[in-house]
């Protein structure tokens, strides 16, 4: 992707961000709280999160791989699971990438 | 100062500290995409809301579209929308430039501090001091973790691939974990997400999956209020999607 491409991803999205701030600041509060809004809104977080999730761990292209990142993955959870802080979990991580890495190279 | 303000100053500043440690996340992750120093810097000083920023990379990194990935970082920009609303009254920003600027610093930490503050004076202390902390934090770690992720050898990139999963999984948690409002809708609805997501994988350009992910929300079901009950029509009521005709007429 060119850098002009990457440029304007970067700043229509940024721009996109600040109004959807400036909205909730600005606009009449019956405009947003409506339940149906609010609902989607409450869960769109966790399904597009987890899809992020999936598609870094576990895919490369149009391709589902298995790999390193799929075994960080699971010593991430593991790490979260246990509390363990964000620093941490993202060292473990990171650290099981590199050793499947190694092992399997 | 008195002991509040003290104990909501040490609050906001404890929190901008240990969310600074996502910048340095979010600047490797962006380096890992693709994104140059700047890019990464620029995303972090103005659209300032983790999630989205982490989403335009993590699309962008995966051969995404710029579409695609301005699609998904939006998806995630509309909770700080309602964010606004719930703090409007409180940070009551009187003219247009003080809304304009506190309106840049609306995001979840802010919220959170804010809306839990004891008292309104306090509640814009929390939010005004999380906010440039945070602010100040995440800017400097990101460019931290962009450069020091740039020009890694064959391991550490193994490393740095592995890391960037691992950093979206800890933003997925604290919603999924017990305690967090309907903590098994949310875990539900990521499921979800996940498996629509790698179905669509191999048939949709790269990133599409991610937005078309937010079908998941369906899992959720309808909002459980009296107005929704008067609105909602027969069936399996999992569908939000399908609703704005129901929700336009309850307002009118």
């Amino acid at each position: 992707m060119s850098s002009g491409t990457l440029w304007t991803a970067v700043l229509v999205a940024a721009v996109g961000c600040y109004l959807l701030k400036l909205a909730g600041l600005s606009v009449p509060a019956a405009w947003v709280e409506r339940p149906w809004v609010t609902r989607v809104v409450e869960f769109v977080p966790a399904a597009l999160l987890a899809a992020l999730v999936a598609v870094q761990a576990a895919t490369s292209g149009p391709a589902l791989v298995v790999d390193g990142r799929l075994a960080g993955l699971a010593v991430a959870a593991l790490a979260l699971a246990l509390r363990a802080p964000f620093i941490v979990v993202l060292a473990l991580a990171g650290a099981t990438g590199a050793l499947v890495h190694v092992l399997a190279g | 100062m008195s002991a509040a303000r003290t104990a909501t100053l040490r609050d906001a500043v404890g929190l901008g500290l240990a969310v600074g440690l996502y910048g340095v996340a979010f600047g490797a992750a962006a380096d890992a995409a693709g994104l140059d120093v700047w890019q990464a810097l620029v995303l972090s000083a103005l659209m300032f809301t983790g999630a989205s920023q982490f989403a335009l990379v993590g699309v962008l990194g995966a051969g995404g579209s710029g579409l695609a990935a301005i699609g998904s970082a939006l998806l995630l920009g509309t909770r700080n929308t309602v964010y606004g609303v719930r703090l409007a009254p409180l940070l009551a920003p009187r003219g247009v430039l003080r809304r304009v600027g506190a309106a840049h610093w609306v995001i979840d930490e802010t919220t959170a501090m804010a809306v839990a503050a004891p008292d309104r004076e306090l509640g814009r202390l929390a939010f005004w001091a999380t906010g440039a902390t945070i602010y100040l934090g995440w800017n400097l770690t990101t460019v931290l973790g962009a450069l020091g992720a740039s020009g890694l050898g064959g391991t550490a990139q193994a490393a740095l691939d592995a890391v960037v999963p691992a950093a979206f999984l800890a933003l997925l948690w604290p919603r999924l974990r017990r305690g967090f409002p309907e903590a098994a809708v949310q875990r539900r609805v990521a499921l979800g997400g996940a498996v629509v997501a790698l179905l669509l994988t191999p048939v949709v350009p790269a990133g599409v999956q991610v937005v078309a992910a937010v079908v998941a929300v369906a899992l959720a079901g309808r909002p459980r209020t009296e107005a929704d009950e008067l609105a909602s029509s027969p069936g399996d009521g999992a569908a939000p999607r399908t609703r704005p005709t129901s929700a336009r007429e309850e307002d009118s």
